[in-house]
């Protein structure tokens, strides 16, 4: 049957995706941010998961506000490179897991009443990519995972409820436990933390709040999923609210999750955290 | 209801449905240089580009100005507003600059490690 052995939360900062594909890495500016990962690689070794579930956003890639879902499933075989306005990355063609999809979304609507758009093509961004890349990274061969992508709005209000993605995470659990084939699965929670792009308020972070927020989705996540989109983004600004996407992430792990790794590194407009459980 | 969003918070702009709305010809411009051959066109001829999105001729003076502030304002998402700072060379830190009302080098000195760009 199917499991989630582990739980990623983590930023998707778009300047990481160049500074991957330029070999900047190991610059004193990024390097704080790619020694974290170091360990966090290693330990996805260990672990062997055979796919990830990354729950991200798109920025305008692939969703357009003509039709914009609330949560969207990624149910194909292949998801390709996006063009979010920036020319398209360099990166090998993402391999996708038909068969658990199709059960995600069985389960989720019939069984959790999570009534998901579902996505047969969708072309794959930075909010999805720089997880890949920080986490996964490619070689000649592709990547070293099957991956789905799950969507979230979390740009244009109304947006789910922050308890509504815990939820998504719970039904995600029970879903995927209910699948019949052997499968390792980590589920990745992306975006954030404080950071604020538009008007006077541009360049905001709150580190006291990302490191509360971080403490408090390893000690208490059911009391965490009840914070509103208004707390976030009076308190780590309009884009913070991202973050409720790693209530997904957390929802999708047992209450008694053990925590493994966790980092902090703001050095420009972003709160970039990283916060990994054991399930 | 309601309890999710409660009140203006200050110095921000919340994308919701009904600003939504008022930048959908806006959105749709900036969707479209999501490909190499629409950010040619908008290169080459802004003019030509801009009047196949029925915009009006307020929206189009904010992106003739390169007014990030103002075109976020009239519903630009800001996420899709970088499409524009893209095609025009305006990065996101400068575009960020601009909306704090502070020289690039100016806003570079509030960050902790300015050579994360």
């Amino acid at each position: 049957m199917g499991r989630i052995v582990g739980g990623i939360g983590l930023s998707h900062v778009p300047s990481i995706g160049p500074v991957v594909d330029r070999g900047r890495t190991q610059e004193p500016a990024w390097k704080p941010l790619f020694d974290a990962y170091v360990p966090v690689r290693e330990w996805l070794q260990r672990l062997k998961p055979d796919v990830a579930i990354v729950v991200y956003n798109d920025h305008g890639a692939d969703f357009t506000f003509d039709k914009y879902p609330t949560f969207a499933l990624g149910v194909a075989e292949h998801y390709a490179i996006g063009d979010e306005g920036f020319g398209t990355r360099s990166l090998p063609v993402v391999e996708g897991d038909f068969e658990l999809s199709n059960h995600l979304a069985q389960a989720l609507i019939y069984e959790h009443e999570f009534d998901l758009t579902l996505c047969q093509e969708l072309a794959v961004e930075h909010g999805f990519l720089v997880p890949m890349n920080l986490c996964f990274p490619h070689s000649t061969n592709g990547w070293p995972v099957r991956a789905i992508p799950l969507a979230v709005n979390v740009i244009q209000h109304p947006l789910p409820t922050g308890q509504r993605c815990y939820r998504l995470g719970q039904a995600l659990r029970a879903a995927v436990e209910s699948f019949p084939e052997d499968s390792k699965i980590v589920v990745m929670g992306t975006g954030g933390m404080s950071h604020q792009l538009q008007g006077k308020r541009f360049g905001f972070m709150n580190e006291k709040f990302d490191q509360w927020f971080l403490g408090q989705l390893e000690a208490d996540p059911e009391r965490l999923a009840r914070i509103t989109h208004q707390e976030i983004m009076e308190q780590a600004g309009a884009e913070a609210v991202e973050l409720i996407m790693w209530l997904t992430m957390r929802g999708a792990l047992s209450p008694q999750a053990r925590r493994v790794h966790r980092n902090y590194y703001a050095p420009m407009t972003t709160g970039m955290g990283l916060i990994t459980f054991e399930a | 209801m309601g309890q999710q969003l409660t009140g203006p918070i200050a110095d921000t702009t919340v994308f919701d449905l009904r600003l939504s709305r008022r930048g959908q010809r806006l959105n749709k411009l900036c969707a479209a240089l999501c490909s190499p051959q629409e950010r040619d066109a908008f290169k080459r001829d802004e003019e030509a580009f801009m009047s196949r999105f029925a915009l009006t001729e307020a929206e189009k003076e904010l992106i003739r100005r390169r007014d990030f502030e103002g075109l976020i304002e009239a519903g630009t998402n800001i996420y899709f507003l970088l499409k524009i700072g893209s095609v025009t060379g305006t990065g996101l830190y400068k575009m960020g600059a601009q909306m704090r009302g502070e020289s690039y080098d100016e806003f570079l000195a509030t960050r902790h490690i300015r050579g994360a760009v």
